[in-house]
């Protein structure tokens, strides 16, 4: 017990570190993965290619791998970023290919039919996306969406690896000063996981039990 | 098949790149590797570690992989360094060859446990002795005695000359080493960024990332001597650091085998090859007067 | 292929809109890439001379990334391999009439699914050493990415068993079949067959996780353009160091896109395959997780 009093600051900024890390980059990813989805399915080609190269680019490479460019790649086109805001971008850059992914196969799923009514009674492509597929999309891919949030709270311990004093670090960083109490240190920290994968997959469970449609 | 296209636009690339050298291919060979010579009948008290090792013909021995003139894996896949050379010295003694050792990557963090657990029979690894650590092994030598010292963007634009005007810097050294918890109980207004590896911190200096890196003046001359136009020595080491080899907790034929053959390398003139073929060759400097075994 | 179910087939003015719109996002897409050239350019990174370093025998580079991407692939394969067969018993555990089976199913899965892969190697490598067991970084490696990958395949499985549709299973018992035959005469082959796309996806996130060795020292691809790198700085600068990254990744996406496109031929075969008639469609698994067992994906082709 005492071992957790004397570290609970340390591991309480380290499990703020990994939740803020994963909101702004959830954030980042569902904003940027939406547009890319919108770009997949547009009627402009090279926006289309855009979007499809993004995204089988971001899936095809090792997280760890865009961390190494955005933090010490970055720098080389004159971009310095700080360590929490390059991680964030790295996460976020990254999940926004599986969004993008996960909203388009939402788009695929809404009938034909509702987008052809749309059309029908005039509405552009902009506007049939806006008010009638994406918001029935969005209602669909509730799962695969908890799903890619709850891996991405996973993926920010890479982040440890790039001096951000995230759970991880921590768990590297006292597993090393308290070499007799490295199960408690263990513990502690995947406790911390656990308190945001598993709220976040009971929360998910119950959203998609009231947004879910019956078709 | 568009994909079998792209493969041969970048075959072609690549060989036409391989047409133009390379610097580094260019220059390579004249890796350091200091010959040594292998005992050829060793003899030891039956039971000792000597002796077994003896018997077996290999050692596991952990060192750095990322240390620029101390231990550095080579594109082989093989570590070379001062700490490697002064490795194989004591190798050599127990009847071992160079290729006989096992060499394991000891990172700052796992280095007691690594002795510990008996994953490795000894380390040469940069390795500071201090009172905490020698609760959980022990450390023979000293075979060298380095300093904390600070890195910073060439021609120090900060002004910073020593730790004390490191407080609001944002300054780099790496997990579970002695230098991060000098400046971490020490000058506690330092904002500390911690890198698993040095030359992470170095790619971050460069960059602006951070505005200083500090770590034993020996690793950060290696990291200078690679670039010069962007990196400066402050040059004012304010810790004494000096090098052990660790062994397993109590173990003292073992130490006292190794502290021998320490202070026979001293006088052999082996130590000061080892150290002008290696951080000798990439700092530039004379081997100094080796530190005296401290037979604790 | 998206139909565009969408947009009205154009007219000739949403054409010409159509038009100048591809141009400007070409042009956009064009400007990006000579801005990211002109300002390699500026910083040197395009000298020819430190791009050789990449296929320069003399180097000691190719051999060494040749090697790392074996070792790469070598720990990928074997995961694979161990966390599919695994993953498949514990598919069918959960799927148990035993609840004691069920719940201990359930919670390994659980468990593995919502800890960080990272945080799972680094305690094989680590804290398991205390219990007496010590594992190489070989071992510690392929260990974590076993257990992750075993409880997301498992979940993969369970969709896929609970895809094939209801009256092959009601059939088969109606047959007089024993639960274990129902189980592995009727579903799982029909499920197997059906999961090969998504097991050759998994395999694209095996590699790719296997760049967390970096946590423990194990030198996979990533950690092995590192140390190139660490070698090459006290010698000659930063010279080579964004070349070296760059080749890790190239090697790491031509790889991914090549084992990308085998599942998507093989999904292809399967979805024609007449056998697999009496599945619904799964789809491919997004990112590490699968979709939610509970609600088999959307289809990919509507």
């Amino acid at each position: 017990m005492q071992f957790f009093i004397d570290n609970f600051p340390l591991l309480r900024d380290a499990f703020l570190t990994t939740l803020s890390m994963s909101l702004l980059a959830g954030l980042l990813a569902l904003v940027l993965g939406t547009v890319l989805a919108a770009f997949r399915v547009s009627p402009i080609t090279p926006l289309r290619g855009l979007s499809t190269f993004y995204v089988e680019t971001f899936r095809n490479t090792p997280l760890t791998v865009v961390f190494f460019f955005i933090i010490f790649g970055l720098p080389q086109i004159d971009f310095a970023v700080g360590f929490f805001t390059g991680s964030v971008l790295a996460v976020g850059l990254y999940t926004a290919a599986f969004v993008c992914e996960a909203v388009r196969s939402g788009i695929n799923a809404v009938n034909p039919g509702q987008a052809e009514a749309s059309r029908a009674i005039g509405l552009t492509f902009g506007q049939s996306l806006r008010e009638v597929v994406l918001p029935q999309a969005f209602r669909t891919v509730v799962p695969p969406l908890g799903n890619v949030w709850i891996a991405m709270v996973k993926n920010t311990s890479i982040a440890a690896g790039f001096a951000v004093s995230e759970l991880t670090a921590s768990l590297q960083r006292l597993s090393n000063a308290n070499a007799g109490e490295l199960l408690l240190v263990l513990l502690a920290v995947v406790i911390g996981y656990m308190l945001i994968t598993l709220t976040s997959a009971y929360g998910i469970s119950r959203m998609e039990r009231r947004v879910a449609i019956l078709r | 098949m568009r994909i079998t296209r792209y493969a041969a636009a970048f075959a072609a690339l690549g060989v036409v790149l391989a047409g133009c050298s390379s610097e580094a291919g260019d220059t390579v060979e004249d890796a350091a590797d200091a010959p040594v010579e292998v005992e050829e009948n060793v003899d030891f008290e039956a039971g000792t570690t000597m002796a077994e090792l003896a018997e077996a013909g290999t050692m596991t021995v952990g060192t750095k992989f990322d240390q620029p003139g101390f231990g550095l894996r080579t594109p082989a896949g093989t570590p070379e360094g001062f700490d490697v050379e002064v490795a194989k010295i004591i190798a050599a003694e127990l009847g071992i060859a160079p290729e006989d050792i096992t060499w394991t990557e000891t990172v700052s963090a796992n280095r007691e446990a690594f002795i510990e657990e008996g994953r490795v029979d000894m380390v040469v690894a940069t390795y500071t002795i201090n009172d905490d650590r020698k609760q959980r092994i022990d450390f023979a030598g000293p075979y060298y005695e380095a300093g904390q010292d600070i890195m910073v963007a060439e021609g120090n634009p900060l002004g910073i000359q020593g730790p004390e005007d490191l407080a609001g810097k944002n300054v780099c050294s790496v997990e579970g080493s002695t230098p991060a918890e000098e400046i971490r109980t020490n000058y506690p207004e330092a904002q500390l960024t911690l890198f698993d590896v040095y030359s992470k911190c170095a790619d971050a200096l460069a960059n602006g990332q951070v505005d200083a890196v500090t770590t034993d003046n020996v690793i950060l001359t290696g990291l200078v001597a690679g670039s010069p136009d962007q990196f400066d020595l402050v040059g004012n080491p304010f810790t004494e650091e000096p090098y052990g080899i660790g062994i397993p907790k109590g173990d003292d034929e073992f130490r006292a085998f190794i502290n021998d053959t320490l202070e026979q390398a001293y006088e052999s003139g082996a130590w000061a090859e080892a150290w002008d073929s290696t951080a000798g060759a990439i700092s530039g400097t004379e081997a100094p007067e080796p530190p005296a075994v401290d037979r604790y | 292929m998206t139909t565009p179910v969408l947009f009205d087939l154009p007219g000739p003015k949403a054409r010409k809109r159509i038009r100048i719109g591809t141009v400007i996002g070409a042009l956009i897409v064009l400007a990006i890439i000579a801005f990211v050239l002109v300002r390699l350019a500026g910083n040197d990174q395009l000298d020819p001379q430190r791009w050789a370093v990449l296929f320069d025998p003399n180097s000691g580079v190719p051999q060494a990334l040749g090697e790392a991407l074996v070792r790469t692939l070598q720990v990928a394969l074997v995961g694979m391999v161990f966390a599919t067969v695994l993953g498949l018993f514990l598919a069918v555990g959960r799927l148990s009439d035993h609840r004691a089976v069920r719940i201990a199913a359930t919670t390994l899965i659980e468990f593995f699914r919502a800890i960080p892969l990272l945080v799972v190697i680094f305690s094989l490598y680590f804290v398991l050493p205390s219990f007496g067991i010590r594992l190489s970084a070989y071992a510690a490696l392929t260990g974590g990415l076993i257990l992750y990958n075993m409880a997301v395949l498992a979940e993969i499985f369970r969709a896929g068993i609970l895809s094939v549709a209801a009256g092959q299973r009601e059939a088969a018992f109606g047959l007089g079949l024993r639960k274990s035959q129902v189980m592995t005469l009727v579903l799982l082959p029909q499920a197997v067959r059906r999961m090969l796309p998504v097991l050759i996806a998994q395999l694209v996130v095996l590699l790719k996780d296997s760049s967390l060795g970096f946590i423990i020292g194990y030198f996979e691809l990533l950690r092995q353009a590192r140390s190139l790198v660490e070698f090459f700085v006290p010698r000659f600068g930063n010279q080579y160091t964004f070349q070296l990254y760059v080749a890790a990744g190239l090697i790491y996406i031509i790889v991914n896109v090549l084992l990308s496109q085998l599942a998507k031929l093989a999904e292809r075969r399967t979805s024609s395959d007449r056998r697999m008639t009496g599945t619904k469609g799964v789809g491919l698994p997004d990112e590490t997780v699968p979709l939610d067992a509970a609600t088999p994906g959307p289809d990919r082709t509507p």
